[in-house]
């Protein structure tokens, strides 16, 4: 078991700190603070980051973010980010519109 | 469902080389490609590239898009824009939005070619509008024709921050700072020295505390970092500006693959997220393979010829040809690659502290620290040597895989040898007859032609020019050194602009003969 998925692990407690207002997933308008203390309420892995508070859920899919957040989890878990499991990968791989993804071609 | 032989998704310099390839061997080939136009990054690569003349050295990139484009029509490649795919499944299944509709199709083999995307930092204010990626900026300027700003701070001292800061200040805007975190300019010596001396300072070890406005970008405070990356208080530094450019590195968009269910790996060293694959780009899953930057960070000269093997390596499983076939092209092709991850910028020297040239010479340290060869450091490289009459002054003091310059030279005045990677020499009692083709073909634009003594008091100097408008000839300037500093008043004798020169302007100016060694750059008065 790596030191990611060891829940027993003592991480200490959520410090504030003065950046904690910045915005780091622009779409979900999810902040730093937000995100870390998401960790602190149990949230270790980027897929329960996502369902937690929707960062890297929005239009640009974590495009931007998805870097971003896993350095900030991995940071607050005093891990190194390659450590972190990515989010799931799954269709539609780009934002796209209900109306156009129920949109089946006809055979040519 | 319409069944290819192989479904290739990018249309970027790896995907389009991989297509020609597999389509030159009998594949019937789609590329599928979510933007309007085809060729990825090619097309706003405006600047020569580096390599030797297999990897299509001394071209600019958007022509070898155009080259691309051309030799994938003529094998019959189908590619298809405005085409997102947004599954792969593990059986080879692709969906792909086209339009208003969902399209799937079946292949018997997939290239994933979908390259990278930028990624960001933050800083207070790195919201704002006018906070934007290097390559958006590229976009805006080179797709577009639209100028992203006019006072433009660049983050990033890697070949896209320099790269893009040059172009920058070829499209009229006033690059105010090139500012890195690293304690060393992370590109090409010769791509900062051609944006150094226009007047461009470099602030090494520096990153962004702030960037100011209320609704867009209005000024930005840079600030020295220490090595645990903390800011040291009084290193304060503000500028105007409109425009701050993110050039802080790629990372893979290998999503496709995660979701099809490939080995993946989280390396560092290659930008990220990346599949696990062998040295042609097979991975895990028989059949789908990977090839340029989602495969790992590199550039467009490497990702080609990746391309090109993953497009005979799925002929070859596909029967196509037959192994040995293929396992002499691969040879070629790892020959040519293997050409280009050589020199002080190989991958396998990522992270390295090099102080040496391969010949046993110091790099230059200012070079490294504010992005231009000191006067009294220039001296000691094997290109810069002195004679009577014109002759070329090599200025490449990095061992990069490069060697144009020795192939322009109608009269052999300048030698590179088998090694891609020495620095250029000029050879001894060659005869220069002021030709200028050197300076054109130089992709780093580090040659110059010097007479040094032209007998009345004053030298000439040749630099190669690819800024808009022309200086005239007659029309008087001030000469800039390296170091973009004012050195001295200067003249244009005369402007070139031949075909064979590819748009490389040569400028010649007329400089008291105390400058001809310190003068680098023609700055129009104002």
């Amino acid at each position: 078991m790596n030191s990611v998925n060891d829940r027993s692990r003592d991480i200490g407690p959520f410090v504030p700190a003065p950046d904690d207002d910045m915005l780091i997933c622009r779409c979900e308008e999810i902040t730093k603070g937000e995100i870390r203390q998401a960790v602190h309420d149990g949230m270790w892995t980027i897929t329960e980051i996502r369902r937690y508070l929707r960062a890297g859920m929005g239009l640009c899919q974590g495009q931007t973010c998805s870097r971003l957040v896993k350095g900030i989890v991995a940071r607050e878990l005093g891990v190194s980010p390659a450590e972190i499991e990515p989010a799931t990968s799954r269709v539609p791989m780009r934002p796209i519109q209900m109306r156009v993804f129920a949109n089946e071609a006809k055979e040519d | 469902m319409k069944r290819y032989d192989l479904i290739i998704v990018g249309a970027g310099p790896s995907g389009l080389s991989a297509a020609i390839e597999a389509a030159k061997r009998g594949l019937e080939v789609v590329v599928f490609d979510e933007n309007e136009k085809p060729g990825g990054q090619l097309f706003k690569q405006i600047h020569k590239f580096f390599g030797s003349k297999e990897h299509r050295a001394k071209t600019r990139g958007f022509v070898i898009g155009k080259q691309l484009l051309d030799e994938a029509a003529a094998a019959g490649v189908i590619v298809v824009l405005n085409a997102t795919v947004i599954g792969l499944y593990q059986d080879k299944e692709v969906v792909v939005k086209i339009k208003d509709n969902i399209r799937h199709y079946k292949a018997d083999a997939v290239v994933i070619a979908t390259g990278a995307a930028e990624n960001m930092v933050t800083f207070k204010g790195w919201t704002l509008p006018g906070v934007i990626g290097a390559g958006a900026a590229q976009t805006l300027m080179n797709l577009h024709g639209v100028l992203p700003g006019k006072k433009v701070l660049m983050l990033g001292s890697g070949n896209v921050g320099l790269v893009v800061s040059f172009q920058l200040l070829q499209c009229g805007c006033e690059v105010v700072a090139l500012v890195d975190a690293a304690p060393r300019v992370g590109g090409y010596g010769v791509h900062a020295a051609k944006v150094a001396r226009t007047g461009v300072p470099f602030y090494l070890s520096h990153t962004i505390v702030e960037a100011e406005g209320d609704e867009w970008v209005t000024g930005v405070t840079i600030a020295q970092i220490d090595d645990k990356f903390n800011f040291i208080e009084g290193t304060e530094k503000h500028f105007d500006v409109d425009t701050i450019c993110l050039a802080v590195g790629l990372s893979p968009m290998s999503q496709l693959l995660k979701m099809a269910g490939a080995k993946m790996e989280d390396n560092p060293k290659k930008g990220g997220q990346v599949p696990v694959c062998d040295e042609y780009g097979r991975t895990s899953i028989p059949g789908v393979f990977v090839a340029g930057d989602v495969s790992g960070i590199e550039e467009a000269s490497s990702a080609m010829i990746e391309g090109r093997m993953a497009g005979v390596v799925a002929a070859e499983y596909l029967g196509f040809i037959d192994t040995e076939s293929m396992d002499t092209e691969l040879k070629e092709m790892e020959k040519a690659l293997d050409g280009l991850r050589q020199g002080m910028f190989a991958p396998k020297n990522r992270g390295k502290s090099i102080d040496k040239t391969e010949e046993g010479i110091d790099i230059s340290v200012n070079l490294l620290k504010r992005g231009f060869v000191a006067d009294d450091e220039i001296e000691r490289y094997p290109g810069v040597t002195h004679k009577k009459g014109v002759h070329p002054v090599i200025e490449c003091t990095q061992n990069i895989p490069c060697n144009p310059c020795q192939d322009a030279c109608p009269k052999k005045c300048i030698s590179i040898g088998s090694n891609i990677t020495s620095l250029p020499i000029v050879v001894k009692d060659s005869e220069c007859i002021n030709c200028g083709m050197c300076v054109a073909s130089c992709s780093g634009q580090a040659i110059f032609l010097v007479d040094e003594d032209c007998g009345d008091g004053t030298a000439t100097v040749t630099l190669p020019y690819e800024f808009l408008p022309l200086p005239k000839e007659g029309e008087k300037g001030i000469a800039l050194g390296r170091d973009g500093n004012e050195v001295c008043k200067a003249e244009v004798v005369s402007v070139k602009s031949a075909k064979a020169f590819d748009k490389t302007n040569l400028l010649t100016m007329r400089v008291p003969k105390e400058y001809a060694m310190k003068a680098r750059f023609f700055k129009v008065s104002k």
